[in-house]
C-alpha cells in the first residue's frame, strides 16, 4: 500500500517537474478566486491541504493498528 | 502517561500559531494603479491600497511619483474610499527614466512605496533631462499599527510561512532522528534503534510531502507556476525520492540483521546528501526562496518582529507534534516486531 502509494505520489510529482512558462494574462476562475482579498484563500488552500494530509496520516494509522489488534486476539 | 507536558505544550503552541497566523491583520501597502500607462501632459490616476487607511481622520496625505531620488509632485483629486485614492499629475515630454515609483505618505500608515506603477510611454527619454522636482519632506513615518509587513505580490500568503515552512524544519528534525538512530544502530547491533530509524523516515516522509504539496501551491499564485526549476525545489523533491527510495528498500530485503544495515548505511547517506540538497546547494546558485543565493546570515531582513513572534512558536509547536507522531509510530513498529519475532525490543 505504501509503496504504490509512494509511486503514484512521486509519478504526480514528477510531472509538477516541467517548467510551466506563466502566460498570466487572461485569469482562469481559479485564478480570480485565488488573488481575489490579498490572495487569503491561498493560504486557506494551504491549511486544507495540511488538515487533509494529517488526517490521511491518521486514518492510515488506524487501519494499520486495527490490523495490529486482530493480530494479537489471535 | 509519562510526560505529558510536552504534548500540551505543543497543543498550545500549535494553537496559538494557527490562531495569530489568521487572525492578524496584514499591514497596508499599495496593490496597483488603475492604469499603469502615462502619456505626457495632465494625468489622472486611482492608486489602490490594501488595508489602508486614506480617509482616517485628521490624515495629512501626501501622494508623489519618484525615479530615483526625484520626486514629481501630485495633487489629490479625492480619495473614494479608504483604499482608493484619486491624483493629478504634469508628465513632461522629456523625461530622464519613463519608469515611475509611487509614495503614498500617511500619517496612520506611514510611507507606502509601489515599485514601477507607471510606465510612461508617450514621453521621450533623455538622460539628461530634469524633472521639475518637488520639495517633499520625507518623513519616514513608520506604520504604527500591529501587522504582518506587506510585502508585494505576497499579499495574505505570508501567512503561509507560519503553515509551510514548520513543514520543511520538522522533516529535518525527524530525518536527523533518523540519521541519528542509523549511526547508532551501525554501532550496537539493537533492533530498536533499526525500528526508530524507520520510524523516524516515515513520519519524516508525511511532512516532506505536505511540505512540496503546500510550497507547489504557494508557488502557484505567487510566481505563477506550480513547479518551478529552482534549486531548492527540485533538492525537495530529490529528498522526497530518496526517502521514498528508503522504505521500499526496507521492505524488499527479508533477513532483519542485512535490512537493517543496508537502510541504516542509506539513511545515512540519505541525510548528507539531504543537507547538501536543502541547505548548501540552494546557496551557491540563484533561488526564489528568501535567504538564499547568498550568504543566509542576510536572512534577518526578510523576518521582521511580528512574523518572528508567531513564526518560532509554529516551529517549535509543529516538531514537537512531528516528535509525537514519532513516538505514536515507535510503539507501533515495537508491536509489530514483538509480533513477528515473538522478542521484545
Amino acid at each position: 500500500m505504501m509503496r504504490r502509494f509512494s509511486i503514484v505520489l512521486s509519478i504526480i510529482l514528477a510531472t509538477f517537474a516541467v517548467p510551466i512558462n506563466a502566460v498570466a494574462q487572461e485569469l482562469t476562475t481559479l485564478e480570480e478566486y485565488m488573488y481575489s482579498s490579498g490572495k487569503m484563500n491561498v493560504v486557506i488552500m494551504v491549511v486544507f491541504i495540511i488538515l487533509v494530509g494529517l488526517y490521511i496520516y491518521l486514518f492510515r494509522m488506524d487501519r494499520k493498528l486495527k490490523q495490529l489488534e486482530e493480530e494479537v486476539k489471535k | 502517561m509519562r510526560q505529558i507536558w510536552w504534548r500540551l505544550l505543543c497543543i498550545f503552541l500549535l494553537g496559538f500559531a494557527a490562531i495569530f497566523s489568521l487572525v492578524a491583520p496584514l499591514g497596508p501597502g499599495l496593490i496597483h494603479v488603475d492604469d499603469p500607462n502615462l502619456v505626457s501632459g495632465i494625468q489622472e490616476r486611482m492608486i489602490i491600497g490594501y488595508n489602508t487607511h486614506f480617509e482616517a481622520p485628521d490624515n495629512e496625505l501626501q501622494v508623489f511619483l519618484a525615479q530615483d531620488s526625484v520626486y514629481l509632485c501630485t495633487e489629490i483629486v479625492r480619495t473614494d474610499s479608504d483604499n482608493r485614492v484619486v491624483v493629478k499629475f504634469d508628465i513632461p515630454p522629456t523625461l530622464p527614466n519613463r519608469n515611475f515609483s509611487v509614495y503614498v505618505n500617511n500619517t496612520v500608515d506611514g510611507t507606502l512605496l509601489l515599485q514601477n506603477a507607471f510606465f510612461a510611454n508617450g514621453s521621450k527619454a533623455d538622460l539628461n533631462a530634469e524633472l521639475p522636482g518637488c520639495e517633499v519632506s520625507v518623513s519616514n513615518n513608520e506604520n504604527t499599527l500591529f501587522g504582518f509587513p506587506f510585502q508585494p505580490t505576497i499579499f495574505e500568503t505570508i501567512r503561509n510561512l507560519m503553515f509551510h515552512v514548520p513543514m520543511w524544519f520538522t522533516m529535518f528534525v525527524l530525518m536527523f532522528m533518523g540519521f541519528w538512530s542509523s549511526i547508532q544502530y551501525l554501532t550496537s547491533s539493537k533492533p530498536i534503534f533499526d525500528a526508530r530509524a524507520e520510524a523516524a523516515v516515515k513520519v519524516g516522509i508525511v511532512f516532506c510531502i505536505l511540505g512540496l504539496l503546500t510550497g507547489s501551491v504557494w508557488a502557484r499564485f505567487t510566481w505563477g507556476a506550480w513547479w518551478v526549476s529552482d534549486p531548492q525545489l527540485n533538492g525537495a523533491l530529490i529528498t522526497f525520492l530518496i526517502y521514498a527510495g528508503y522504505l521500499i528498500l526496507r521492505r524488499s530485503i527479508e533477513d532483519e540483521n542485512k535490512r537493517g544495515r543496508v537502510a541504516a548505511v542509506y539513511s545515512i547517506f540519505a541525510y548528507l546528501i539531504l543537507f547538501i540538497l536543502l541547505m548548501i546547494l540552494p546557496r551557491f546558485t540563484e533561488s526564489l526562496h528568501p535567504g538564499k543565493g547568498g550568504n543566509p546570515g542576510f536572512n534577518s531582513y526578510d523576518l521582521d518582529s511580528s512574523l518572528r513572534m508567531v513564526f518560532y512558536p509554529a516551529v517549535l509547536g509543529w516538531i514537537l507534534l512531528g516528535v509525537w507522531f514519532y513516538s505514536i509510530q515507535i510503539r507501533m513498529n515495537r508491536i509489530q516486531y514483538w509480533l513477528f519475532y515473538d522478542e521484545k525490543i
